[in-house]
């Protein structure tokens, strides 16, 4: 058995799909804190079978909730105080998302125009679709950003 | 200030004021020969294109307006290297409006966030071509008397036409529209409109593959042309261009008050035989095209002077 030790402040990142750890802690810029990250991979649970997670210590303002919603809003957010588990933070889908994806659409006027933002906005809620403002292509989520 | 990307940044109540505009225009060109004294527009057109460009200045100056701008991307600073952004923050210097083309898509719109004059997208790419919709949208008004319990036959290209999918987007504002989509199997009407505007909003449509089996039962037939410069492929171009064509004798199977609308320019879609039928409105739309040009510029200059 693997021991991480706890944190006394900051969060923890909980339910993360098997595997999704890495790009989560690169979406959330994770890499540019200078703070104390463990990133657990396959751990066992018994609701997901395996889960990724990540505890980062550093407080919760530094987090991207709307990042982290777009990526996946099943996550638990754990916020840690004095070492207790002290708010779960519920995950929203985001109204739009600024540069986190790239539109793929070869047509797209950010094909040329590359200073442009990246930015795609919610149009369908219960579908989780995302199209981008300018050419309102649907693109998805494995199209993020390499930061 | 408002700008116009899609038809749809224009409600029911608006359109309906747009219309009657242009409908007044019409019919009294004279009231308006010196409305826009004095106002410039910019068209910056960085593809080719006849009658959409033409059609704007036509509209500006019949409303004693002038005129200035490019007609294609080698013409102007685009060629330099200069963004869109940066270039409409100049052209807004130099003139009160602006009827922007671009291949594009969303050109339009990135201009309109940078801008101190209204702008008119007057096509992006294979995205949206609001005034050709407004074009079409009067002709049916102008010659059916409105909108509402009318079955539309889209026929041609509707998987890149654009007029074709910004034409629903506005019908479907209106009770009782039905449409009939008529296309080859590869060319058919995108998911995103099939599954996100018709049948989200219950609209009915079908579709099919031969025109004859539509002609019957349409108030409205909207011919396209299959566009060689949305294919990244040309055989698959030479495959589709001549898929429809629509004769006197396939007319014959049609209503007598049906009406043919094509966006223009025609290639072979229509055969020039048919032209002479009274059913075939597409020159007269032509026409149509620039009296709501004319009442599109007037109003957005008037809501950018506080005077709606």
């Amino acid at each position: 058995m693997l021991n991480i030790s706890g944190i006394s402040e900051g969060f923890v990142l909980d339910h993360i799909k098997a595997g999704m750890s890495m790009s989560i802690y690169k979406d959330l810029k994770l890499d540019r804190l200078d703070c104390q990250v463990a990133i657990i991979k396959n751990a066992r649970s018994n609701k997901m079978g395996k889960k990724d997670m990540i505890k980062v210590e550093c407080p919760i303002d530094m987090l991207d909730l709307d990042i982290l919603g777009f990526i996946d809003h099943n996550i638990t957010v754990n916020v840690i105080k004095g070492d207790r588990i002290v708010e779960k933070k519920k995950l929203h889908l985001p109204k739009q998302v600024v540069n986190v994806i790239r539109c793929k659409n070869p047509r797209c006027i950010t094909s040329i125009e590359q200073e442009l933002d990246q930015i795609f906005i919610l149009t369908d809620k219960e579908k989780e679709i995302y199209r981008c403002k300018y050419c309102e292509e649907q693109q998805k989520k494995k199209h993020r950003m390499v930061r | 200030m408002r700008h116009l990307m899609s038809p749809l940044d224009l409600s029911v109540e608006e359109l309906y004021g747009l219309l009657s505009l242009a409908n007044d225009i019409e019919h009294n060109p004279g009231k308006y020969a010196h409305a826009c004294e004095g106002k410039k527009l910019a068209t910056c057109f960085y593809e080719p294109s006849t009658r959409t460009r033409l059609s704007f200045e036509s509209a500006m100056l019949n409303l004693g307006g002038s005129v200035l701008g490019f007609s294609s991307a080698d013409s102007s600073s685009a060629a330099k290297g200069e963004s869109v952004s940066d270039t409409i923050r100049v052209i807004s210097c130099y003139a009160d409006i602006c009827a922007i083309r671009h291949p594009k898509e969303g050109a339009a719109l990135v201009a309109s966030l940078k801008s101190s004059i209204p702008v008119i997208n007057a096509g992006d790419g294979g995205h949206q071509h609001p005034t050709q919709t407004l074009t079409d949208l009067l002709t049916i008004y102008s010659l059916k008397g409105g909108f509402s319990n009318l079955t539309i036959g889209l026929c041609g290209d509707l998987k890149f036409g654009r007029t074709v999918h910004s034409l629903i987007h506005a019908l479907i504002r209106y009770p009782n529209v039905r449409f009939v989509l008529i296309s080859p199997e590869e060319l058919r009407i995108p998911d995103y409109i099939r599954e996100d505007v018709l049948q989200k909003n219950e609209i009915p449509f079908t579709e099919l593959e031969r025109l004859e089996d539509a002609m019957p039962e349409l108030d409205i037939l909207y011919m396209t042309r299959v566009q060689k410069e949305r294919f990244f492929n040309e055989e698959d171009y030479v495959r589709m261009k001549d898929f429809y064509i629509l004769t006197k004798d396939k007319l014959s199977m049609a209503r007598e008050d049906m009406l043919i609308l094509h966006p223009l320019p025609r290639v072979n879609e229509i055969s020039v035989e048919v032209d002479d039928d009274p059913r075939a409105v597409y020159f007269k739309q032509a026409q149509y095209g620039v009296y709501v040009r004319m009442a599109l510029i007037l109003t957005l200059l008037k809501w950018r002077d506080g005077l709606c």
